[in-house]
């Protein structure tokens, strides 16, 4: 079950403008909520409640039903990227290798769940499939910052790093 | 004439219009499919797969899915109980089992539960065949009306068809996917902060124990036996032609008496019948509107019986609650007459008087906290019961309902017109108000006219009365899918009306959300709206008391304390007050 964000929303005018563009130029067309939360993600980032209530509102179809849709394909996110975005590799070889458990640390430390991120913005969790290291198995990376043979003890240390 | 196509159900052949689905083919030909997720029109989605059966359309047998397979082929034939027919449907009903919580012992639906009685059927011998992860969810128990318990929840998506189909409102969906599919709201919001109506339509449906009503027999049984207390029930009409199904009477049948006498020897003070404040809502509403139309007040003026739709129009028309008519609704009148009228004429402090509604809606819970339903500065209404959960109360005090006999209700407050009882259904209160109105209008105070136009399970009907040279444009709406429908086409100027009458559940308070479940295989074959409206539209006509007016307990009510309809009194006792809210 998905918690709700605690990071603050920070729309502007101009991306509230831009959205509303968008639903506009879907207005005849009742199939329009899958294209519509597409570029809502790419104008915001993200689809926080802020932003589906604007879509709720314009296009007159009830939040459920767009949360129903957000939280049922993996393409769209409910929480932003922070400053930070830790990716944990959980392809096959860093998975044997014990990535599950770094991945789960990871989750414990930031008390987030993946594709989640922390109340002050400044970490964000997500699980990737190889990013072709697999000699370096298991592997995470912090923005464009690689870690490998990772082991359990040394997350904190890692995280510790980033201010 | 559609082409008529010749097929074979496990060997019986039948005759259908080419395109009738596998299970109508099969129940005309005597045979029961068990469904969950099927409800015709609004959830064709032949997703939970207990319904697959073989068919051989000349190709060899295959497993389909007979809620929604079309018929197109002559001399097709259907398997639906071979081995390989009942060895799916239990490995179905053993995966189901695998994340479902199993504790039928303390599970309100033991006995009628459609996932039990199916197991019961289908054999199965293990109930942890696929034991394994078993998601665990909190039980949602923030709406006033009800709660949703997720952990017994086999995820048809029933609830979720009737919200936003039947209901417009959609405040439920299923949310993530896949092992974790849920239902619930946006955001994980509880069902008491999103716009839910409380019409519980959804509870109606739920083929097992994941929604229903919060449950209040053991608060009713516990303030009858305090001996300080005066606790006196009224029952709302609808109540009448449904309790019965409870106890294997035929859908339809009207056991009003032996009701009356159950709640007489479950220790009630009094048996009052809310049908007699239905007579009293018509003196008020008939003024109101009589008022409105004459004095250019707000038209077209809404009727405020029905607490869901109450609710829906401060959601989601909040620009209209002027047009909802200021009258309380017929139980919170009559417990606003109780603890005042009664009260005194009795002797009684209303503080030691506790009213139990017993209701076909799970609104009226919400209804009965709301703020301005306290005439005597106490609740009017202190319990709300649905029509189950007076079933519930007559088993458990093991009375044999149907070895009790024909008993009356109680008066002052228990004789009703025809035109109150048929407050049940959609089109009465309408009904009842063009009888009175045409009888104050025309001068012939007792001639009896019928509004048959009103009648029926169509979801919007209009009519132009004309009563003594004055044109009344009314309509009729039930269901709020259709109650949106028709008010958007108001609001925009496309349709011009004097007076509407909304019920929020499809077909009226027969169908409302408090009545007995029937189970898919009832529910699917058989109009549970006409046919228990069959049953007040006769009690209606055998009676000779068929108008709101001559009610002479009604007219004692205003000659001895409240004066006249409309009264300063009577507004005080006998009104209420709406608020705007937000969709949520």
């Amino acid at each position: 079950m998905a918690t709700k964000t605690t990071v603050p929303f920070n729309g502007t005018a101009e991306q509230e403008a831009k959205l509303l563009a968008v639903i506009e130029s879907y207005k005849n067309d009742p199939g329009a909520l899958m294209p519509v939360l597409q570029k809502a993600q790419e104008i915001y980032g993200y689809l926080p409640i802020e932003v589906q209530k604007i879509i709720s509102d314009t296009m007159g179809i009830p939040m459920e039903k767009i949360y129903g849709v957000v939280t049922f394909y993996a393409q769209f996110s409910l929480y932003p990227k922070g400053k930070y975005n830790i990716s944990v590799c959980l392809g096959t070889a860093c998975y044997v290798k014990g990535s599950g458990d770094v991945y789960d640390k990871l989750q414990d430390v930031l008390k987030i769940g993946g594709g989640e991120c922390t109340a002050d913005g400044k970490f964000s969790l997500e699980a990737c499939r190889c990013i072709g290291a697999c000699g370096l198995a298991p592997v995470m990376t912090v923005n464009e910052d690689v870690y490998g043979r990772l082991t359990v003890d040394q997350v904190e240390e890692i995280l510790a790093k980033y201010e | 004439m559609a082409d008529m196509i010749n097929v074979k159900i496990n060997g019986i052949a039948v005759s259908v219009p080419k395109g009738t689905t596998v299970l109508e083919a099969a129940h005309q030909a005597g045979v029961d499919i068990p469904t969950f997720c099927y409800m015709k029109e609004i959830n064709e989605i032949g997703a939970c797969r207990i319904c697959m059966v073989e068919i051989n359309e000349g190709r060899g047998f295959r497993m389909v899915a007979s809620c929604v397979y079309p018929l197109n082929f002559d001399n097709s034939e259907v398997r639906t109980n071979s081995p390989k027919v009942l060895d799916s449907r239990k490995k179905t009903l053993e995966l189901i089992l695998s994340t479902h919580d199993k504790k039928c012992l303390s599970c309100v639906r033991s006995g009628n539960c459609e996932l039990q009685s199916l197991c019961n059927e289908m054999g199965i011998e293990d109930e942890n065949a696929y034991a394994g992860e078993k998601p665990e969810y909190e039980i949602d128990n923030s709406a006033v009306h009800m709660y949703r318990d997720n952990n017994k929840c086999i995820l048809c998506r029933r609830c979720t068809a009737v919200c936003s189909k039947w209901q417009g409102i959609g405040v439920i969906g299923a949310n993530e996917r896949g092992f974790k599919t849920n239902i619930g709201s946006a955001f994980e919001m509880g069902l008491g902060s999103t716009s839910c109506v409380s019409c519980g339509q959804c509870i109606a449906v739920c083929p097992v124990g994941a929604l229903s009503e919060k449950d209040f027999t053991n608060q009713v049984f516990a303030a009858i036996a305090d001996e300080t207390k005066t606790v006196i029930v009224q029952t709302a009409p609808a109540v009448r032609a449904a309790l019965g199904e409870e106890f294997g009477y035929e859908i339809g049948t009207n056991v009003e008496g032996k009701m009356a006498a159950a709640l007489r020897r479950l220790g009630f003070d009094k048996v009052f019948d809310t049908d007699w404040a239905a007579d009293l809502t018509i003196m008020e509403e008939a003024t109101e509107f009589v008022d409105r139309f004459t004095n250019g007040g707000v038209l077209p003026l809404i009727t405020s019986c029905s607490p869901g739709w109450v609710k829906y129009c401060e959601h989601y028309f909040p620009n209209m609650t002027e047009n909802l008519s200021s009258c309380k609704s017929p139980h919170q009148m009559q417990g606003a007459v109780i603890k005042t009228y009664l009260a005194e004429k009795m002797g009684l402090d209303p503080k030691n008087i506790v009213v139990v509604s017993i209701m076909p809606c799970t609104a009226k819970k919400f209804e009965c906290q709301r703020d301005n339903e306290a005439a005597a500065g106490v609740p009017d209404v202190d319990y709300v019961l649905t029509t189950r959960e007076l079933a519930r109360m007559i088993k458990r005090a093991g009375l044999k309902f149907t070895a009790l006999p024909d008993e009356d209700f109680d008066n002052p407050l228990g004789l009703s017109s025809g035109a109150g009882d048929i407050f049940g259904v959609t089109g009465g209160v309408m009904e009842a108000a063009l009888r009175t109105a045409y009888c104050w209008l025309s001068g012939k105070n007792e001639e009896v006219v019928e509004f048959h136009e009103g009648r029926g399970t169509d979801g919007i009907k209009r009519s132009t009365v004309n009563i003594n040279g004055t044109e009344i444009k009314v309509a009729v709406a039930s269901g709020l899918a259709n109650a949106k429908e028709l008010l958007t086409r108001v609001q925009n100027g496309e349709e011009k009306v004097d007076f509407i009458e909304i019920m929020g559940c499809p077909g009226g308070c027969v169908n409302g959300g408090g009545q007995p479940q029937q189970p898919a295989s009832v529910r699917l074959f058989t109009d549970l709206r006409s046919e228990r409206a069959k049953a007040l539209y006769s009690e209606d006509a055998a009676k000779t008391l068929r108008l709101s007016h001559l009610n002479k307990d009604v007219q004692a009510l205003y000659d001895e304390y409240l004066e006249k309809p409309g009264s300063h009194k009577a507004h005080e006792l006998l009104h209420t007050t709406y608020v705007k809210r937000t969709i949520n």
